[in-house]
């Protein structure tokens, strides 16, 4: 399943597509940016309520292929630019987190 | 292949610009062409290594070595130096201020990361001095 598909499919928003063709291939739900590089895989969709430009970084190290910010979270500003310049998938749903796991979860098979 | 050097200033305590030295690395490396899984692992320990220097050290100097089979990162500051090292590769043993945390960092867990996810790590650091992280990831041929 490809970003784009994941996001339409769940009716999730896209605060910025920078590659909708991506593959997502598995999850991950940690706000521990430390714990996220370190158990986090490759090409996975990564849930989190940290809304600072610190996740676009962590997103680009780990190759996450999008982050989904729950619970409501808008990215700040410096995110959003962040996510740009760093060609990083950035979602977001009103889900809480357990929830839009369960519903990715769902997608994938 | 001829050895490249690569070398990132970090800046200190400046946690909105932190993590730029280990994206414009990873940018280096993909250009080299190395395989996506050696980028990710030297991404991940420099990423780990930088917000170190940022948040215990007031900044510090990466330098980047690589070869055909190898790439060393040495990352080097002036900062306070770690009283016990056996104590800080611990995953959770944590000194990080209330800032950090509210960012998300000071899990404990950088230090445990690098090890992980490089082929040999070593610490050299005096209190009062500064700390310099070495560490060495292989590359397949
Ligand atoms: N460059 C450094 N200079 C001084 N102390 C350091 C340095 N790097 C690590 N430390 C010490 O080692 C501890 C453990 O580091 P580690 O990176 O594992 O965790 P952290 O930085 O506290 O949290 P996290 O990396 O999970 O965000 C730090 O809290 C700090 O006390
Ligand atoms: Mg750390």
């Amino acid at each position: 399943m490809t970003v784009q598909q994941l996001q339409q499919t769940l009716g999730w928003t896209a605060f910025h597509m920078a590659d909708p063709g991506r593959q997502v291939t598995g999850g991950y739900a940690g706000d521990l940016l430390s714990w996220v590089m370190g158990r986090a895989e490759r090409d996975c969709a990564w849930f989190t309520i940290m809304s600072n430009q610190n996740v676009a970084a962590v997103a680009l190290m780990a190759d996450v292929a999008c982050v989904v910010l729950t619970e409501g979270v808008v990215p700040d500003a410096d995110l959003l630019r962040r996510a740009e310049e760093k060609e990083v998938n950035l979602l977001g749903t009103g889900e809480d987190t357990y929830t839009a796991a369960c519903r990715f979860r769902g997608c994938l098979e | 292949m001829e050895t490249i050097k690569l070398v990132y200033p970090v800046e200190g305590g400046d946690l909105i610009e932190a993590g730029e030295a280990s994206s414009k690395m990873k940018l280096t490396l993909k250009k080299l062409g190395l395989p996506q899984d050696v980028i990710r692992r030297a991404s991940i320990c420099m990423y780990e290594g930088e917000i170190n220097m940022v948040i215990h050290a007031d900044g510090g100097q990466a330098e980047v070595e690589v070869d055909a089979d190898q790439i060393i990162i040495r990352m080097q500051d002036t900062g306070p130096g770690i009283p016990d090292v056996t104590q800080a590769m611990q995953e959770g043993f944590s000194t990080a201020g209330q800032t950090a945390r509210e960012l998300g960092f000071g899990a404990g867990m950088g230090l445990p990361n690098i090890k992980r996810y490089s082929d040999e790590m070593k610490i050299e650091t005096e209190l009062g001095k500064g700390t310099t992280v070495t560490v060495r990831i292989k590359i397949p041929q």
